[in-house]
């Protein structure tokens, strides 16, 4: 195996802040790596970086051997970008968008248009085809993203948290699309806030946080080292928080303690049987529960776990000058 | 979900590129008829306004207004359109768009050559609308075909030189609200400190040298040499001069401006 995309020491700032802050990277050719962090952690800027958009202030990154700064347009020529950033024009139809991507690529005429009807269709867009994209719903205008970032074909594809916004269906359908690409032979960097989404499609994760990695692995491994699962309970009553609190605190084997966030009360445990017995030890208290349940830990526990902090918003807004008329497209 | 493996993509050069954009950007006035009114009527409107609410004022009669303004409301109406240079480009920039052509393996001037092409169209579309126009109100060439054609030119090259500042504008700019406020304060005081509307002669001293020294003044000068059948050398040669001096500043910072913008 070779490695697809390579970076190290790479870092960028914009103004005071280091948006990364020496990354080190790499990724294998043929796979899924996935770029996991919080809003503002650096995700977006290494993209950018990757994609040829922003020149790195320090270290440097190869994209199939060919140096992002040096060597732009063979990158350019190998990487098709998805994502928060790179958008669909709006006034045209899926199908013109499509088109003239070929066109810029330099495919024949009758080619692009073939290529365009291929994608569209595939992508379940073909009814679609001839409609301005202003009228596509959010789900239809994130299949047009990742159909126009195909239309060359790309080697490597960067796909920049494209689930973000969407309904469960509809991310369940991209994630289906993205599997079927990568058993075509396309790497595939992906980036995302969801442990989930990179549990399920990546070969092997990057955790980054304030530009840096914390944490590098298969997600078994992260998993691992995070560890465990997570027991949450809801009381029917606000008033049995603390009574639950009691409860679960004596299935913590790790001596984290059990977090109550005034709704829920959580705690890591290691074994499933647990939940048997919290139900029963609940019952007997008499207490009602809305919600008692098992889950995996989620983002937020991987960082309280590798980072020892929350990981927090208001730290995390400004990693690059504010854009207008991308909210739309993240809530779309 | 794709069967072949490759597609051919040897077929592109800067200038097939830049059409494929510029096609894309007159596409555009089919999703939003409204840029149609922006380019035909509103012109009109402003040409009739003008012609018989200050013609009877300044110059004693509407007819003889219309000879003397044509030139001048052409030229404005040129400096204006730009403004679509800029605003195109500063929505493409905010709405991700541009991202997704700089991601690709193409002239970085495509995207910007693309837009000022699609603009240059819009430009020779209102000059002839305003001109027919004019003619049916009864204006007439007094320089020959030759003038009449040449001040056309003028007038379009001169639109044409305006959309690279505008682009600088477009790119530089954050928001759309500051590309209009920065496009007003320059183009509005450029178009009415100049010899458009009344003679450079009538305005205060102070004012004089101001619009003598406008790149619009030189335009109009040489349109309304060419049309009506005046004197043209001077105020042609200047026109160029300044149409160059436009371009050979503005293209490159504008250029500079689009690779950098994060």
């Amino acid at each position: 195996m070779t490695s697809a995309i390579e970076t190290e020491g790479l870092a960028k700032s914009f103004g005071k802040t280091r948006a990364l802050d020496g990354i080190d990277m790499v990724a294998r050719e043929g796979t899924v790596f996935g770029l996991l962090g919080p809003n503002g952690a650096g995700k977006t800027t290494a993209i950018r970086v990757l994609s040829t958009l922003l020149r790195p202030d320090e270290g440097r990154a190869a994209v199939g051997g060919y140096d992002v700064a040096r060597d732009a347009e063979k990158v350019r020529g190998l990487i098709g970008l998805t994502g928060q950033y790179a958008a669909v024009d709006e006034l045209l139809s899926g199908n013109e968008n499509l088109f003239m991507l070929g066109r810029l690529l330099g495919v024949r005429p009758g080619e692009a248009r073939r290529r365009a009807t291929e994608l569209l269709e595939a992508f379940d867009l073909a009814e679609a085809a001839t409609k301005l994209v202003k009228t596509y719903s959010g789900g239809m205008r994130r299949r047009l993203d990742l159909a126009a970032s195909l239309v060359g074909r790309p080697r490597y594809l960067y796909l920049d948290e494209p689930t973000t916004g969407l309904d469960p269906r509809s991310r369940l359908e991209l994630w289906g699309m993205i599997r079927s690409l990568v058993a075509d032979g396309t790497t595939v960097l992906l980036t995302t806030q969801y442990l989930e989404e990179a549990d399920r499609l990546a070969d092997e994760i990057v955790v980054i946080d304030h530009g840096r990695v914390i944490a590098a692995g298969t997600p078994q491994q992260l998993k691992t080292r995070v560890g465990g699962l997570v027991l949450q309970a809801q009381p029917a009553d606000p008033a049995d928080l603390p009574a639950i609190e009691g409860i679960l605190s004596s299935f913590d084997r790790e001596g984290d303690g059990v977090y109550n966030d005034g709704q829920l009360v959580m705690v890591r445990i290691d074994d499933r049987s647990a939940i048997g017995q919290a139900f029963r030890r609940l019952d007997e208290a008499d207490i009602a529960v809305d919600d008692l349940s098992l889950r995996r830990p989620s983002l937020d526990e991987v960082f309280l776990a590798v980072t020892g902090h929350v990981a927090d918003g208001d730290e995390l807004a400004d990693e690059e000058p504010a854009r207008e008329g991308t909210d739309e497209r993240r809530t779309g | 979900m794709s069967t072949a493996t490759t597609i051919d993509t040897r077929h592109a050069n800067v200038v097939s590129n830049t059409l494929t954009i510029a096609r894309r950007n007159l596409l555009h006035i089919k999703a939003t008829p409204e840029q149609l009114v922006e380019m035909s009527i509103q012109p009109l409107m402003f040409l009739v306004l003008f012609v018989y609410v200050f013609g009877g004022a300044i110059a004693g009669s509407s007819r003889d207004y219309l000879q003397f303004a044509l030139p001048g409301i052409l030229v404005q109406s040129v400096a204006f359109l730009p403004f679509t240079t800029a605003l195109a480009l500063n929505t493409d920039f905010q709405r991700g768009v541009i991202d997704r052509f700089r991601s690709l393996p193409i002239a970085r001037s495509s995207v910007i050559g693309g837009r000022i092409l699609a603009d240059g169209a819009r430009i020779v579309w209102s000059v002839l609308i305003i001109t027919g126009f004019a003619v049916l109100l009864g204006f007439r060439f007094g320089g020959g075909a030759a003038g009449a054609v040449g001040a056309l030119v003028i007038v379009t090259a001169f639109g044409l030189a305006m959309c690279w500042p505008m682009a600088f504008i477009g790119i530089t700019a954050r928001t759309t609200e500051s590309v209009n406020t920065w496009g007003f304060m320059i183009i509005l005081p450029l178009t009415f400190a100049s010899s458009a509307f009344v003679p450079v002669e009538s305005m205060p001293g102070w004012l004089q040298p101001i619009a003598n020294a406008n790149p619009v003044t030189a335009a109009i000068d040489a349109a309304r040499g060419l049309m009506l059948g005046g004197p043209v050398a001077r105020p042609v040669i200047e026109s160029l001069i300044w149409m160059a001096a436009l371009v050979a500043v503005f293209a490159p910072l504008a250029i500079a401006r689009y690779r950098r913008r994060v």
